[in-house]
């Protein structure tokens, strides 16, 4: 046993490898991203042959790491929130399928969307493909509950969801691992028709799955993942669920409070423990980190006058993260006046880096469209939706990842051209490809630029799976050879570029624009590390 | 013995060694800790901050509550002041003096000092300036958290190998600049103080 000082990240990260697991499958995304890095820089993980590359999108991440499962072995794939409705697809069938191999499904949400463009919370997901749920409170438990989370996954031949937030995924604390376990040896399913889901095998699929509900919900009652912690003061009963049980802790310790509490780091939702916290106090508050999930169902659970409150009833806010002062309040608890910020401070949103290529695209980009107005330019989500900032304000649009392409197209087919989408290389591989496809079948006058920084910059610059095939993938596609153009984002080619840009604006059909240069980060870490090398 | 401690600045000043630097100091001391980062969107250029906790018995909650704060730790001036509400008031702010001007409005410098210096106490160095000097511009960090360590109970001994353990892999000149740095830093500090 060894102690580290871990992100919730890495936690989930060692403990996967300690737990037998052969592959890791994901994507880069804030706050999920430290995983599978952790296991790409990990000895013992390459020592021991675990799959860690990266995946070009959740879905195809979610897939592999069922086919994994198919095979008998451990997986993991991870991702952000929003990758999930990416990998939506698999996901909620993967729960019909069932497993064979454990497989835990490591989503990480961003409530007050630090990094995101939405704050979704994933435990619905869990709900609704109708399968466990984990959500650990602290590193610790991160660590431990993934080892159980793949014992629980292959008892029920169920995939199991660990849902972190932001706070916890990085967040650093002391954890203990445990004794190590050796990855499971190639073994096909029992069945060879499990994972077919043609309809007559899905309904019976679809069948046991329901039939696992009651023995989910007894597992939540007794694993000892979910915690009654009795308490003197019956005037409420404090149900705190993952991260916010230690915004309460926080409270409980200072002012020396004495609710019953229920910790929650399991679902579904332990009935017994709630029929007996609910049953003790005379009403309940609702410590949730995301959505109303556990406030919704209990007063679904209650169809009676028993007070439940929460973020519904504006004991807490609705939206954004949850922290220690604002559980104080819903608590009663007053607080001092807090100093405030002195008004001269002002705000400091990101921008683009010093000598960032995607200034230099935008830049020629708004010259070239000056001709025709504003509102035209659809864009995607990496480092160059900062183009939407001042000075630039060169895009129109930020949606979800391959966006861009499909919404110009959307666009141009209701008559609004030139259209113009603004992409991101490792964007285009995970999601701008089949919107391409569909523009060429179609030869809608649209310009596409692929920002090419050759990196996943927004991420922290992971290795790109389009970098040096973007050529070849717009060829393959079917874009004309003529129509698929280069330019070089630097300063001193800026009237090159516009010409480039015009150009392709006039052209009728599908013109790519592939604008190739290193993002400055990852061109200033190469260099240093060559220097370090050559100074050895 | 409980530390709550604010660390700010702007994203790319490496306000995350200096909390790896007190880190593994801390663990030195067989202490507790919780440290949240800031990773993500606002590392590009925008404001960032991590919160640091330190104690002998566990630590419950990975965000300091506003108005507990014992010590705000600032590589840049104006973000020095975004966090004001998180300090007790009894706290402590240390900034570097070296303004991150990457915004159009950024404020007048002196207006800015004469708000940190409003609290009463505070230490004000120019850690750009004491890093060039030691010879190594990219290790102000350092000079900053030297500044701060005496207001932190951890040993002089604890930060020193804490730093060299982060400093290791790139070398002992690597480790020696840093340290000198930083023991620059905390002399600066009390040189501040007794003005
Ligand atoms: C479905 C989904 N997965 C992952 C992300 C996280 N994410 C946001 S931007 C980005 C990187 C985009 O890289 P690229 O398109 O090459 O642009 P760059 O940031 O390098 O400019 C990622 C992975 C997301 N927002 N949505």
């Amino acid at each position: 046993m060894q102690k580290y000082l871990f992100l919730g990240d890495e936690a989930i990260a060692q403990a996967a490898i300690d737990a037998g697991m052969s592959g890791i499958y994901a994507y880069p995304g804030t706050p999920s991203t430290e995983i599978t890095e952790y296991v790409q820089n990990s000895k013992e993980a390459a020592e021991k042959g675990i799959h860690s590359e990266w995946s070009a999108n959740e879905k195809t991440a979610m897939e592999s790491a069922l086919g994994m499962s198919y095979a008998g072995k451990r997986s993991m794939v991870c991702m952000k929130h929003v990758g999930l409705n990416v990998a939506a697809d698999p996901f909620m069938n993967a729960a019909i399928t069932g497993i064979n191999g454990g497989m835990i499904v490591t989503v990480a949400d961003d409530p007050s969307m630090h990094s995101s463009q939405n704050e979704q919370d994933s435990r619905y997901y869990g709900k609704f493909a109708l399968i466990p749920v984990l959500e650990p409170s602290n590193q610790q438990e991160a660590y431990d509950l993934v080892h159980y989370g793949f014992e629980l996954s292959e008892k029920f031949k169920t995939p199991v969801m660990l849902r972190i937030t932001t706070r916890l995924s990085h967040s650093r604390s002391g954890v203990e691992s445990r004794e190590k376990r050796k990855q499971n040896p190639l073994a096909l399913p029992v069945d060879l028709s499990q994972f077919i889901l043609l309809p007559s095998l899905a309904r019976e699929r679809y069948k046991i799955l329901l039939r696992s509900q009651s023995d989910f919900e007894a597992e939540s009652d007794s694993s000892g993942n979910n915690k009654y912690i009795p308490g003197k003061n019956r005037k409420t009963g404090i149900i705190a669920c993952g991260l916010a049980y230690n915004y309460y802790l926080e409270n409980k310790i200072s002012n020396h409070l004495d609710y019953p509490l229920l910790k929650i780091n399991q679902y579904p939702l332990p009935r017994k423990l709630i029929e007996k916290i609910a049953s003790e106090t005379d009403e309940l508050l609702i410590l949730e980190e995301g959505y109303p999930l556990v406030e919704e169902s209990l007063k679904g659970f209650f169809n009676s006058p028993y007070k439940v409150k929460g973020r519904l009833d504006g004991s807490l806010p609705r939206d954004g993260e949850l922290n220690p002062n604002l559980i104080a309040k819903a608590l009663g608890i007053k607080e001092a006046d807090f100093p405030a910020v002195p008004e001269l401070v002002s705000a400091r949103p990101p921008a683009f880096c010093k000598g960032c290529s995607h200034s230099d695209v935008y830049l020629a980009l708004n010259e070239a469209l000056a001709q025709y107005g504003k509102g035209r330019v659809f864009s995607d989500i990496g480092c160059y939706t900062l183009g939407a900032l001042a000075p630039y304000n060169a895009i129109n649009s930020c949606v979800d990842m391959g966006a861009s392409i499909t919404m110009a197209k959307g666009a141009a087919d209701a008559g609004l051209l030139p259209a113009v989408a603004v992409i991101g290389d490792s964007t285009f591989t995970h999601s701008g490809m089949t919107g391409l496809l569909d523009a060429v079948l179609e030869e809608t006058s649209i310009t596409v630029i692929i920002s090419d920084n050759s990196t996943t910059g927004m991420t922290g610059g992971q290795k790109s799976s389009a970098t040096g095939r973007l050529r070849q993938i717009c060829e393959g596609l079917g874009v004309e050879k003529d129509h698929i153009r280069f330019l070089n984002p630097l300063r001193k080619y800026h009237l090159e570029n516009i010409g480039i840009i015009n150009e392709e604006l006039l052209h009728q059909g599908v013109s790519v624009i592939i604008a190739e240069r290193e993002c400055i980060q990852t061109a200033g870490k190469r260099h240093r590390n060559l220097s370090g090398l050559k100074q050895k | 013995m409980k530390t709550d401690i604010i660390l700010s600045g702007v994203g790319g000043q490496g306000i995350l060694s200096i909390a790896a630097a007190i880190g593994m100091a801390a663990l030195e001391d067989n202490l507790f800790l919780k440290q949240a980062e800031v990773h993500g969107m606002s590392q590009r250029g925008g404001a960032v901050q991590s919160h640091l906790r330190i104690s002998d018995t566990e630590v419950a909650s990975d965000l300091i509550p506003k108005g507990k704060a014992d010590l705000i730790l600032s590589v840049e001036p104006m973000e020095s002041l975004r966090y004001l509400p998180w300090l007790n008031p009894s706290g402590w702010l240390v900034s570097n003096t070296e303004a991150f001007i990457n915004i159009d409005n950024y404020p007048d410098k002196e207006e800015i000092y004469s708000e940190i210096r409003k609290i009463k106490n505070h230490i004000l160095i120019d850690a750009d300036r004491i890093a060039v000097e030691a010879g190594s511009a990219r290790s102000s960090n350092m000079a900053i958290l030297g500044a701060a360590s005496s207001l932190i109970p951890i040993s002089h001994e604890k930060f020193h190998s804490g730093i060299r353990k982060i400093f290791e892999r790139k070398g002992e000149d690597m480790v020696k600049l840093n340290l000198m740095v930083f023991d620059a830093g905390r002399k600066a500090a009390s040189d501040y103080l007794s003005r």
